[in-house]
């Protein structure tokens, strides 16, 4: 579980992140908001990359903010980018064995664990492929593949979908969906693909504006009025909008 | 077993035969074939193929350009040079203490490079190759004397001057050019290891995205250090090779922009493989002796060939001659196959 207090992140004249408190509970969990909202700057401070100016976040009973940025990852922290950053020069296995080592997690184990890794996205090309040859679909398989192997305990996935056809993202989808059963972390889904996000998600919370607007079961919250209002900017909300937002 | 030939295929033990079958054609075979002139300067292209190799680990692997591996190199000469006349240690030895100690020099020559990158990480190397310069004009080499800058009471470097000792069954030109040779394979092999373990992995992933890098958990400070370390130590030893190649090391023979003239050709050779390194030492070493001892043209020329090289690769071929000639060559015997076969279209190589 993570517990987020009070958090707030300001940048010279501008707060991406204003006193938000949120809750995400062990499954796997959708964020989502307008462009804007703030959704990739709470990562970074999950990350580390971005220092709040204040509030607390807990993580499985651990303060995050207190550790350094490039120790979260052996903590169990993983996360994936909006613009996909799979290493081009490298093969799907050193990707993911690259993940593995600064994990903390065991050495004997590291081929099979990465080998597994790369059999769970449903990743077909060969391991020994190189990134740079793959496409966009794969490229993001492994990005996956990266996020999971070494048991982390927190994965945040941004916009994992992003630039790729419907028909590839139901099996990223499913994919999502498997990551609690595969290796019981909590996953955080940053998408603007609804449809991805009900899919994948039990709980979706809602930011506008860096603070927090809506939170609860995904169905409820993308129903709720300030949801519809925050996204689409009008009160005149009826049947069709939640269709397009469904 | 099915795992480990899933990982290295049989493109890999084809390349290791292939390198195998070249290196031993370089030490034992290529010296009967050459003249007593060329060996010089086949040791030289082993030499500055360790240089480029550094380049290349910094810039090919981590991203960070450092345009003053060949004052490294210079140091790494002064300081084997001095440490030969200062002590009696075996030779391997020497190597090892002169790659330490330039090792130390480069990491601190690296320290920039945690803050700054591109154009600016430039600039400062090319300050500090422009600096080793500087102060080598005014205190030279050693040449036996004593102080720390070991050169004797006169201050002049005179015929009597006694060379840089050799290794004792090594003093023969042939036999120090496969000394070197052997040498050199060594730190490419140790490159190698660096390059294909967790350090390159590390590496790879900084150079594609060091916030991706931090968040993979990548120390990324010791990390950049360390590939700065092990392109100085290498440097280094190389240093310490060519002072005894030399035997009587002058200031006046380092120039700074030999460094540019060495990252040009380690881009030109390919900076993504080790291949790229070699080419670089031939392009580097061997051009400059065809052109001026063999054909008479002056040397100046090759600058220009190097600028057209550099922006050939740049536009067109970012994986230097290493990474398209075997493209040609494969698209050339694809050619063949099909004048060969007449209209047959040819099969595609796999990969």
């Amino acid at each position: 579980m993570i517990e987020v207090n009070g958090l707030t992140v300001k940048f010279a004249g501008v707060t991406p992140i204003d006193d938000m408190s949120v809750t995400f509970p062990v499954g796997t969990c959708g964020l989502i908001g307008p462009n804007g909202a703030g959704k990739t700057t709470f990562f970074n401070v999950l990350s580390g990359f971005v220092t709040p100016s204040s509030g607390s976040i807990t993580a499985f009973g651990e303060n995050l903010l207190k550790m350094a940025d490039y120790r979260r990852a052996r903590w169990g922290l993983r996360r994936t980018f909006q613009t996909e950053m799979a290493i081009e020069k490298l093969s799907i296995f050193d990707n993911v064995a690259m993940i593995h080592e600064h994990s903390g997690a065991k050495r004997a184990s590291r081929r099979a664990d990465v080998l597994g890794a790369i059999d769970f996205v449903g990743l077909d090309a060969s391991p020994r492929t190189r990134v740079g040859g793959l496409g966009a679909r794969e490229r993001r398989l492994v990005e996956v593949a990266r996020a999971v192997v070494g048991k982390p305990k927190i994965v945040l996935l941004d916009e994992p979908a992003a630039g790729l056809p419907d028909e590839e993202t139901g099996h990223l989808s499913q994919v999502i969906q498997k990551i609690p059963a595969y290796i019981g972390a909590l996953v955080i889904l940053v998408d603007h693909d609804m449809s991805l996000v009900s899919a994948c998600c039990q709980t979706t919370a809602v930011i506008d504006f860096g603070r927090l607007i809506a939170s609860g079961p995904t169905a409820e919250v993308l129903r709720n009025e300030h949801v519809m209002r925050a996204y689409l900017g009008t009160e005149d909300t009826g049947e069709d909008v939640e269709e397009e937002l469904l | 077993m099915t795992a480990l030939r899933t990982l290295i295929d049989r493109g890999t033990m084809i390349r290791a035969g292939i390198a195998l079958a070249l290196f031993l054609f370089a030490i034992l075979a290529l010296p009967h074939l050459a003249g007593a002139d060329w060996i010089t300067t086949f040791t030289s292209v082993a030499i500055y193929s360790v240089v480029a190799l550094g380049f290349g680990i910094l810039y090919g692997r981590v991203g960070m350009i450092s345009l003053g591996q060949v004052a490294l190199l210079t140091l790494g000469c002064w300081i084997g040079a001095r440490l030969a006349y200062a002590s009696s240690m075996p030779f391997p030895l020497l190597l090892l203490a002169t790659g330490a100690i330039t090792c130390v020099i480069g990491v601190l020559v690296g320290l920039p490079a945690l803050r700054l990158s591109g154009l600016y990480l430039a600039l400062i190397t090319l300050m500090f190759a422009g600096a080793v310069t500087i102060v080598l004009s005014v205190t030279d080499f050693p040449n036996g004397g004593g102080g720390f800058k070991g050169t004797a009471s006169t201050g002049a470097l005179t015929t009597s001057t006694p060379p840089v000792r050799r290794p004792s069954w090594a003093t023969a030109d042939v036999a120090f050019y496969r000394y070197t040779a052997i040498v050199a394979l060594i730190l490419f092999l140790i490159a190698l290891a660096h390059v294909a373990t967790k350090p390159g992995r590390a590496w790879a992933s900084i150079r594609e995205s060091e916030p991706a890098a931090l968040a993979a958990g990548v120390n990324i400070t010791l990390y950049k250090l360390w590939a700065f370390a092990l392109a100085s130590f290498i440097t280094g030893v190389a240093g310490c090779l060519l002072a005894a190649q030399v035997g009587v090391p002058r200031a006046i023979t380092f120039q700074t922009q030999d460094s540019l003239t060495l990252a040009a050709t380690a881009l030109i050779g390919g900076i993504f493989s080790m291949w790229g390194a070699i080419v670089a030492g031939i392009f580097n070493q061997l051009l400059p002796f065809l052109f001026q001892a063999q054909w008479g043209v002056n040397t100046n020329y090759l600058l220009i060939i190097f600028g057209a090289g550099l922006l050939q690769v740049l536009l067109t071929a970012p994986g230097g001659l290493a990474d398209q000639f075997p493209k040609d060559m494969a698209n050339l015997g694809r050619l063949i196959v099909r004048l060969v076969r007449g209209s047959k279209p040819a099969k595609e190589p796999a990969g």
